[in-house]
């Protein structure tokens, strides 16, 4: 197998679903980013702050993790027309289908969620056979 | 209480996307690429996240209410519907040309490059567009 980090990838993991739990039992929200961002707004209610916070908090962990010697995030690579139809389908695509990896994929299917396991089968599906007609 | 609940959840989320190099679009191609040369790391940080979220999930059957909020929220879409199928295949098509969804891209602003702002922005204007789609 190709550079597989089985320790990273299951301590990473660990986190993210802390994160997920937490959340949930603090706050009563569900940890997908798609949510999370869609749903801001330039305003000091509490519905509109705790999103600025979490988004806060998802810069400042990166970060953290840099610090404390992870490797630095790599540039998306490939043309800028390409990178920005890239981005333009995730942001369309994860608001239409109301989650992303993180929604669906995690909490979704933690909570098994019917929408979320079929949501996540498509996507990654999609995604595979994007990588197979492209490359990676 | 909740905006720090919210940073916490954020930080943690972050952490755990640097540590599994789920920030590397690159690794998360390898994952996509089943037919060359796979890397199974992104099943394991999907596997390890799920099985703590998990834990959070089932603990609202214990819970009457979360710690600093009325109630849980949950999505209340319970029917497998077109949007969904569509936006999963759209959110797969894009994430499968440069390896980036919502949280890794976003956690990763912290160390910004120009290709990242195109797609954040772009993934931003498709989150906007459908939304307004959406509630017309």
């Amino acid at each position: 197998m190709h550079n597989f980090t089985p320790y990273s990838a299951l301590l990473g993991g660990l986190f993210i679903g802390l994160s997920a739990l937490l959340l949930f039992v603090l706050i009563g929200r569900i940890a997908g980013i798609t949510g999370i961002v869609a749903g801001m707004r330039l305003s000091l209610e509490p519905e509109a702050r705790w999103r600025m916070y979490f988004v806060g908090g998802l810069l400042g962990g990166c970060w953290l993790a840099v610090q404390l010697g992870m490797p630095l995030p790599s540039a998306p690579q490939g043309s800028t027309l390409k990178v920005v139809m890239a981005g333009f389908l995730v942001g369309a695509g994860t608001v239409i289908s109301n989650g992303c990896t993180s929604g669906h994929g995690v909490c979704g299917i933690s909570r098994l969620s019917k929408r979320s396991i079929i949501a996540t089968l498509v996507f990654m599906l999609s995604a595979m056979l994007t990588v197979w007609l492209v490359g990676s | 209480m909740k905006d720090l609940s919210a940073l916490l959840a954020g930080l943690l989320f972050g952490l755990g996307l640097t540590v599994a190099q789920m920030t590397n679009p690159q690794k998360v191609l390898d994952f996509l690429d089943i037919t060359r040369q796979w890397d199974a790391s992104l099943a394991l940080v999907m596997g390890s996240a799920l099985v703590v979220a998990a834990i959070g999930y089932a603990l609202r059957f214990k819970m009457r209410k979360p710690f600093y909020a009325t109630g849980f929220n949950l999505p209340r879409r319970l029917k497998v519907d077109r949007s969904l199928i569509l936006g999963s295949i759209l959110f797969g098509v894009g994430w499968g040309m440069v390896g980036l969804c919502p949280g890794p891209a976003v956690a990763s602003l912290v160390y910004a490059t120009q290709p990242l702002l195109y797609f954040i922005i772009a993934m931003l204007i498709g989150m906007f567009v459908s939304k307004r789609l959406q509630s017309k």
